[in-house]
């Protein structure tokens, strides 16, 4: 083997311990990245089917994740991206009137219904079911539930969330801050009915 | 508490902001410096936090069983180095 095939030899044993790292990573992170993906759809057959076509695509373009910077961002990206490519449907903003509503505004609600005392952990346990949060969420408008899902359930930064739906950090902040208000008026809508 | 501290409104404006941990150091003063006074909306603070814990949690799904098998397998249809 002459001089240039060694290298050569060399540089492809490198990438290929290289990207090797990057699939056991990224593979670990799978469990998190269906976690998201699974609120950010309808179905459980929709997430995984959005999750195996991230994969294929980040396992295509690996070269282009960079070491050591925040790969469950980098995953997310494409995911969300991959969302907005399946084209889903054009929604109406939202009514803002109701969302004049204070921040404490599901907890003023319970409070105002059953005393302060409902504003203690088991009440709040026992008023909502695991099928309201569900329902509730799938019923915000795809711009803020994208927000929502990221910073609250994939416990994304206000930052990495931004670099993610590629929109800015103000933006993602009033997205999340509408987005909450919205969520816990459709949760005081249904623990109260 | 008094029925409405004109402090609330401020609070009630950081709150969730240092539910995130996103708040500037001066804030966050004035977010605890209010907290620590004001029964009020410490009660709301805390009943804040665990309905975002409470969110998370019934709102986190587990990956079926199957589909690490399935993204492992699409390993083998990339393309070679």
């Amino acid at each position: 083997m002459g001089e240039t095939e060694a290298a050569d030899a060399r540089r492809i044993a490198t990438e290929a311990r290289g990207r090797v790292r990057f699939e056991e990573e990224a593979l670990g992170l799978a469990d998190q990245v269906y976690r998201v993906a699974r609120r950010l759809v309808g179905t459980r057959e929709e997430a995984e089917e959005l999750v195996q076509d991230t994969y294929i695509r980040a396992f295509r373009s690996w070269n282009s994740y960079t070491p050591g910077t925040n790969m469950r961002a980098w995953l997310l990206r494409i995911l969300t991206n991959l969302n907005l490519d399946r084209g889903r449907k054009i929604q109406r903003t939202p009514d803002l009137q109701p969302l004049e509503e204070g921040d404490y505004f599901l907890a003023n609600k319970l409070a105002a219904a059953e005393g302060e005392q409902a504003l203690d952990q088991e009440r709040v346990v026992e008023k909502l079911s695991q099928d309201n949060v569900v329902g509730a969420l799938s019923e915000l408008p795809h711009d803020f539930r994208d927000v929502v899902v990221l910073v609250d359930i994939g416990e994304f930064s206000y930052a990495d969330a931004a670099q993610i739906l590629d929109v800015p950090m103000g933006t993602v902040m009033s997205r999340l801050h509408r987005g909450r208000r919205l969520l816990k008026q459709k949760l005081a809508e249904e623990s109260l009915a | 508490m008094s029925d409405h501290d004109p402090g609330c409104e401020r609070c009630e404006e950081l709150l969730q902001g240092y539910l995130d941990r996103d708040l500037a150091p001066d804030e966050v003063v004035v977010a605890e410096g209010h907290l620590d006074g004001c029964d009020y909306c410490r009660r709301r603070y805390r009943f804040e936090e665990r309905l975002r814990r409470y969110i998370r949690v019934s709102a986190s799904e587990r990956m079926p069983a199957g589909l690490l098998a399935k993204l492992t397998e699409l390993r083998d249809e990339r393309p070679a180095l």
